[in-house]
Order: structure tokens, then sequence, then C-alpha cells
């Protein structure tokens, strides 16, 4: 599979995220030992890693879900660990969260899933221009026909499409991707990979891709981190990352990557 | 993780307990149980309020439970004054069993058949639905998409289960009370109206605001157990089968000590 050309719109003197030092530990075991990233505007970042690394861990601090232990992470000029709940929330508005298992409300169909956040925090909005948005971003994500039906009547790549149109459904300037093709065969797991890139495109958005799918990092990312024992130790573009000689990167392509 | 645990090939680390393990365990699961009550009464009173979700888990609580409550109700009633009679019989009062009934369904059996169906049926339904919300990072996805997830699903719930089990326990005694009319009526001849006015004459104002006081307690707990258990669940689909089933046992348990200690308020206010 070809490398994705790099987005000439990134703006590099523009940074969305930027994470100092960031280090985090569940009882003994350090998980993070000590993080330093950034993301820039209308950029595509994978963070490649092993399970277990503390790739997840690490947007669930971004989005506020959990908290560090120790350093400074900063969205869109803001100290996630430092704001109150209102502001949080207020955050959390510019930053659309994929999760793994796509996390659907099981009780609601679609378009239930699809109102709930809009219903929330855009109540000025008329029930036309509601129905609107909602067609818009499932049409966006190949999936209008869908509207009407419940999570449990869709596949896994449906639901993850699904999950990634009800993130969208706020125009949120980040984009955090939690294994977006975990699960998915091969056939699915290229089109979520396209889809990725036309959310870039389409709506403008910085994102970080969490995976350790060698293909989709190949495919989305713009540049390509690699967590090692708790610190980012490869970044660059997808080749320049694996131009490494370190054993630990090496037996991860060799092991997971199909050519 | 259990940090007590020394890792192989180094030398035993100090004990980190305050006291003992299951006694620190236990002292964390009751701050968190005081912070959880907490948050409810913070929380109730501000908006946004959730009418639509308020009105949805009314609708499960209340009226999906109707059948279940209407025969158990009916059926103790029946059965509770077939049981009575030849007590009664044995010194020629039969004539005061809807008197008996009317004590025991409104002070007592209403009440609490109400609350342990309930904690059966309700409280396993919102132990299991919670438990499976946050196994499957739904709860996760509301808080990422700003929207108070302890507000949309506790609040809800806890005020839903507050206002159904005090209607559902007036349904039920006044259904045990048909019951128990249908076999006095069977057996001593006894009219509807004479019944019932037997059955208003035997109790006080007092007992039917202690009946109601009950039902909003047992009401208010089958509700915060259920989420307590079903919010704080641990990961993995074991952990919604364990919330599940500790939401129907402790809200079961707290039901009988709470009628213990109302019962024992009640008697010292009408002793008073």
């Amino acid at each position: 599979m070809e490398a994705k050309e790099i987005n000439p719109n990134i703006d590099r003197n523009e940074k969305v995220i930027s994470i100092r030092g960031l280090k985090k530990a569940f009882d003994d075991f350090e998980v993070l030992k000590g993080v330093d990233l950034d993301l820039y505007k209308g950029e595509n970042l994978v963070v490649l890693g092993r399970s277990g690394t503390g790739k997840s861990v690490l947007i669930k601090i971004i989005s506020g879900l959990l908290y560090g232990d120790e350093g400074s992470v900063n969205v869109l000029g803001k100290e996630v660990g430092a704001l109150k709940p209102r502001e949080l929330d207020a955050l959390r508005l510019k930053i659309g969260f994929s999760f793994q298992n796509s996390a659907l409300y099981d009780s609601m169909t679609v378009r239930e899933n699809l109102e709930f956040p809009l219903v929330r925090h855009a109540k000025e909005m008329g029930e036309a221009e509601r129905e609107e948005l909602i067609l818009y971003v499932l049409e966006a994500v190949g999936l209008s026909q869908a509207i009407n039906q419940m999570p449990s009547e869709l596949s896994g790549g449906q639901r993850k499409r699904i999950g990634i149109a009800r993130t969208l459904i706020l125009k949120p300037e980040i984009m955090l991707y939690d294994e977006p093709t975990a699960g998915l065969d091969p056939i699915t797991c290229i089109e979520i990979n396209s889809l990725i890139n036309e959310v870039q495109q389409k709506f403008n958005t910085s994102s970080i891709i969490i995976t350790h799918d060698l293909t989709c990092a190949r495919a989305v990312g713009d540049r390509v981190v690699m967590l090692l024992d708790g610190q980012f130790q490869r970044e660059g573009t997808f080749d320049e990352v694996f131009e490494s000689n370190d054993e630990r990167v090496q037996s991860f392509y060799n092991y997971n990557f199909i050519d | 993780m259990d940090l007590n645990k020394d890792k192989p090939g180094t030398a035993p680390t100090r004990r980190r307990y305050v006291t003992t393990r299951r006694l620190d365990r236990i002292f964390v699961e009751l701050a968190n149980i005081y912070r959880f009550n907490a948050r409810f009464f913070k929380e109730v009173w501000f908006p946004p309020y959730e009418f639509r979700e308020i009105i949805k888990q009314c609708y499960e609580i209340g009226v999906r439970s109707l059948p279940l409550i209407s025969l158990t109700g009916f059926i103790i009633g029946i059965v509770f004054t077939n049981q009575s009679r030849p007590s009664l019989a044995d010194f020629g009062a039969t004539s005061l069993l809807p008197a008996l009934i009317s004590v025991a369904i409104i002070r007592a059996i209403g009440p609490l058949v109400t609350a342990l169906i309930a904690a059966g049926r309700v409280g396993s339904a919102i132990g299991a639905e919670l438990g499976s919300m946050r196994v499957t990072e739904q709860i996760d996805a509301m808080e990422v998409s700003a929207t108070n997830p302890f507000k949309f699903l506790v609040v809800s719930r806890v005020l839903a289960s507050t206002l159904m089990i005090p209607a559902l326990t007036m349904f039920t005694t006044l259904v045990s009370l048909l019951g128990g009319y249908l076999n006095v009526h069977q057996n001593e001849l006894t009219s509807l109206s004479v019944f019932f006015y037997q059955v208003f004459d035997a109790i006080t104002f007092l007992d039917i605001i202690a009946s109601s006081v009950k039902s909003v307690i047992f009401g208010f707990t089958i509700g915060m157990v259920g989420c307590y258990k079903g919010y704080n669940s641990s990961k993995g689909t074991e952990g919604v089968g364990k919330a599940a089933n500790s939401s129907v046992v402790t809200a079961m348990f707290l039901i009988f000590i709470e009628e213990l200690l109302i019962m024992q308020v009640i008697n010292a206010i009408r002793a008073f």
C-alpha cells in the first residue's frame, strides 16, 4: 500500500495539542514516563505502539477522561488538568473521540445517537436544521440508509462509521481515534482509513490516531510517532520511523506489517 | 493490581494499607458511597433537567412492573387472608379479618413486598444496564461529548424509582386488599362497602403517612443502589453480572434494615 501524501494544509506554526513531560502510573505500573508530543493544525498524527503501552491512556488524558500524574497537557491553548468542569465541557465540544468499540448508545437508534449531542449543545437549532445536519454527517460516512436502525443491527464497520459520524456532528477541531480499525476485515479497514482522510480534508480536523495496525498508520498518518517503554522513541514519516535499527521497532514492523 | 504483592526477586516491601486490606476496602467503599449520594443531592437541583429520560424511566420502572406487582399483590392478599382466618376463627373473631388485613397490608406487607419485587426487577435492570454502558465505554462517550452522564443516567433513574415505587406500593396495597376482599366475601359473605369500611376504620392517618414515607425511602434505595453498582462496575462482562447481582442483594438487605428502623420510629411516634 502507498504511503499517504502529506497534507499540504498542515500549519506547523499552530499547535493544537502540546504535551510536555506527561507521566501516568496505575498503582506500581508506570505507563507513560514523561511523554512530549505536539499536534499541528490540520495534521493526522499516528501513535503506534504495542497493546498496553499507554496509547489509549494518552488520548483519554487529552480528553480529560483521565488525569496525568505529572506534566502538562495543553489543548487548544487550555491546560486540561487545570480546567473547571464547565470549561472542560466547553473544550470537549471541540474534541471528537471515536472509541475502539464505537460506544454507540445501545438503547437509541442511529438518529437518536446523532441527535443526543445536538439536543444538548445546539439548542438554538431547529428540528429541520437538525435533521439536515444528521443526514449530512451520515452521508459523509456513507450510511444515510441506516438512520432508523438500532446499533445492534449494524456491522462492526458500520458501527465505527456511525461512531465517527456522532463525533463529527458537533464539528470538532480535533479528532481522537482509538484503534479505528481494530477487529475489522481488511476491506473495511481500507474504507475506515479512507474515511479518516476524508474527515481530515472535509472537516479540516487535526487528528491523533491510536493504532497498532501499520497499514492504517501508513494510509492515514502525516506523521508517525512510536511509543516504546512509556516514551516516544521514534518520530517522522512512516518510512522514517521504520528506518531505525532499533530491534523493538524492527520486530514491530516485521511481525505486524504485511506489505 | 495487588499493592501488597511483592515482585518476584525483590525484598518484601512495606505494607501500604492504613488498617487491614479488607477494612481499607470497606472504608474506601463507604467513602465512595457517600460521595455518590452527595453528588446526587448536589446535581438533582440544577439544570439541565433530563425530563424525557425521567419520563422514560418512570414508564420502565412503573408501568412495566405493573403486571408482576398486580399478580403478586393479589395472590398475597388471598393467601394472607386465608392463612389468618383459622387463628381468628379459634377466638370467634373472623369479623376482624378486614381490620387485620388492612393493618398488615397497609403498614408492612404492601410497601415491603413492592420494594422487594422492585429490587429484583428494577434494581437488577438498572445495575446491568449501567454496568454494560460502563464496560462498553458508553458512559465515557457521554462524558467526552460534554454531557453529564451522572445527571442523564443516575439522577433520572433514582428520581424515577423514588417516584414510581410509592405509586406501585399504593397499587399493590389496593390489589392485595381486593384479593383479601374476594376471600372474605367468599367465606364470610361480607359486602365490598362493609369490607372497605372496616379496612379504613382500622388504620390511622399515621399509617398511611408512614407507608408512603417508607416506600419513598425504599424507592430511593433501589434506584441509588442499582445506579451505584452499575455506574461503578469494574471492566468486563463479569463486572456487569456482579453489578446486577449485588444491586439486588444490597438493595434487599438495606430495605429490611430500613423497614426495621422505620418501624421503630413509627412505633415511638405512635406511643408519643
